[in-house]
């Protein structure tokens, strides 16, 4: 099977691979989007400790 | 406590339930005329064409009448949640569940009671068949409960949130796909001269299902709610 | 009582820590094999030609769409009857992935569709109940999101998932019941007339792919969820205050 059949999946190639794509997008941004927010996170919860610690003295 | 009082807190529930809404005559009037003016728009939609409105006449007014519904479930418990009356039914010694059960039916007699009696009026501007009219009062008897019962989750959950009426509808719409699928279908299929005993029956399982489950799981999301 | 150990949010964020990169690892390796059969290995249906590939997509995250709000509805009934931190956030983290999966299953079954029946969308039983399952998914996160207080949001939505998984089946039971009612075996499933062994081997390495890859995205929400539902904590502080330096 030569790369090019292999790319045109028997003439399904638009629906086989516009499928995958959108599936493999959705996947990776799951896991963006968790990475990104624990960054968000950490970054308030080190202003709402220091505004704390700060209150405390 | 004996089971006489719990009988005479129901009574007392549902007839203030039933005297308050009918002093806000308009809570109870508003969704009638919703269910009557959504369903004219879909001739206006469509085309006039009678056999075409014929067919989609079940579907259209099994529609309208779980977005008629919808709408007035806010009215369930918001009123009582604002002035406080909810906070005290809570505190009553009688199971909670069992007074939810009366507030829903006193939203059910006020709003889908008057659904299903106006219902031949909608169902005779679509061209609908004088004979099936018997099926699509039984159906929606049968089923407008259900939506009150399901609805009053939805009611529940969403009680004193901000934009709660859109919130509640995307809670509560998916849930009523079941009703709809039965409800419309029995009028439908009795259209077409089949037999109809199976989706009335199905209809009939889901209101005693609801009528088991709904009513204490709408007490837990009150309680969940008043917290 | 290791499970008592573990279900403290402060013995778990770093347990979790410690497992999400192995969870990571396993889950691009078994989905790289699984996709590499799946693409090169299988051989082509003799029906559908090469379109029914994305099988490999379709029923594995229709699967995993039901499965997360399984396991999203039972992690609800835990946090409201024991009142478990953790499983509060386990819940609301499986939501946006179920969603996910439920998505990626009503995209690729269109695409499929197209090929297959002529249009995007026919109104299969499978695909309105999968439909239905995404209006629920978006309920659950609406609702949450609503609710300003982390508690209460988190208990409401935990009903609310446990009345949408007892209507799953009676939803899913009315949508069929209606699809033989309107389309009378007219149109042909999505799926499996007969799988031959060699297609199966790929399916199952896929759904157990995102079997691990749903623990690993679940595992890293639950962690910064669990540090924000407890920043007044001494062991957050120090968390927070190592990761400073």
């Amino acid at each position: 099977m030569s790369w090019s059949e292999f790319i045109s999946m028997g003439g399904y190639g638009g629906y086989v691979w516009s499928a995958y794509g959108f599936a493999i997008f959705v996947l990776v941004i799951n896991v963006i989007i968790p990475m990104r927010r624990r960054g968000v996170v950490l970054k308030a919860l080190r202003q709402f400790i220091v505004s704390q610690t700060v209150q405390e003295k | 406590m004996t089971s006489s009082s719990l009988f005479v807190a129901v009574r007392c529930v549902f007839v203030r339930d039933v005297t308050v809404a009918l002093r806000r005559s308009t809570d109870v009037l508003t969704p009638l005329v919703f269910f009557i003016i959504v369903g004219s728009l879909f001739p206006l939609g469509v085309g006039p064409e009678p056999n075409l409105l014929s067919t989609m006449a079940p579907g259209v007014i099994w529609v309208a009448a779980l977005l008629a519904t919808m709408l007035s479930l806010s009215r369930l418990f918001a009123n009582d949640y604002a002035d406080g009356t909810l906070e005290q039914l809570t505190l009553t010694p009688h199971p909670l569940t069992t007074l939810v059960l009366a507030k829903i039916m006193a939203h059910w007699l006020l709003t889908g009671l008057p659904l299903v009696l106006i219902s031949p009026l909608l169902a005779l501007q679509l061209n609908f068949q004088y004979e099936n009219m018997g099926i699509l009062v039984a159906s929606l008897l049968l089923g407008t409960p259900v939506l009150s019962l399901i609805g009053s989750v939805g009611a529940a959950l969403t009680l004193g949130l901000r934009g709660g009426g859109v919130l509640l509808s995307l809670l509560v719409l998916p849930l009523y796909t079941p009703v709809l699928i039965f409800g419309a279908g029995a009028v439908s299929t009795h259209a077409l001269g089949m037999d109809v005993e199976a989706h009335l029956s199905l209809l009939a399982a889901l209101l005693v299902l609801s009528v088991i489950f709904t009513p204490w799981v709408t007490a837990i999301a009150l309680r969940i709610s008043l917290d | 009582m290791i499970y008592k150990k573990y279900a403290s949010p402060k013995n778990f964020y770093p347990l979790a820590g410690r497992l999400i990169p192995w969870l990571g690892v396993l889950t691009v390796l078994l989905l790289a094999v699984g996709l590499y059969w799946g693409l090169f290995v299988a051989p082509t249906d003799y029906q559908q030609g090469e379109s029914y590939r994305i099988i490999f997509l379709h029923v594995p995250s229709a699967w995993m769409s039901m499965f997360v709000y399984v396991i999203m509805a039972a992690a609800g009934a835990l946090g409201l009857t024991w009142k478990t931190k953790l499983a509060e956030v386990l819940a609301s983290a499986c939501a946006p992935i179920g969603a996910s999966f439920t998505l990626v299953t009503l995209v690729t079954g269109s695409i499929w569709g197209k090929p297959m029946w002529g249009t995007w969308w026919v109104w299969d039983a499978r695909l309105t109940s999968e439909l239905i399952l995404l209006f629920l998914y978006i309920g659950f996160m609406a609702l949450e999101a609503s609710i300003e207080e982390p508690r209460r949001a988190a208990r409401a939505a935990a009903v609310l998932a446990l009345v949408g998984v007892v209507n799953i089946p009676i939803i899913h039971f009315s949508v069929e019941w209606w699809n033989t009612l309107h389309q009378p075996a007219s149109v042909s499933k999505l799926g499996a007339p007969s799988i031959h062994p060699s297609m199966l081997v790929p399916l199952l390495m896929m759904f157990i792919g995102f079997k691990l890859y749903f623990a690993t995205v679940v595992l890293m929400r639950m962690r910064y969820a669990i540090l924000e539902r407890e920043k007044h904590t001494r062991w957050v502080a120090e968390v927070v205050g190592t990761k400073a330096q």
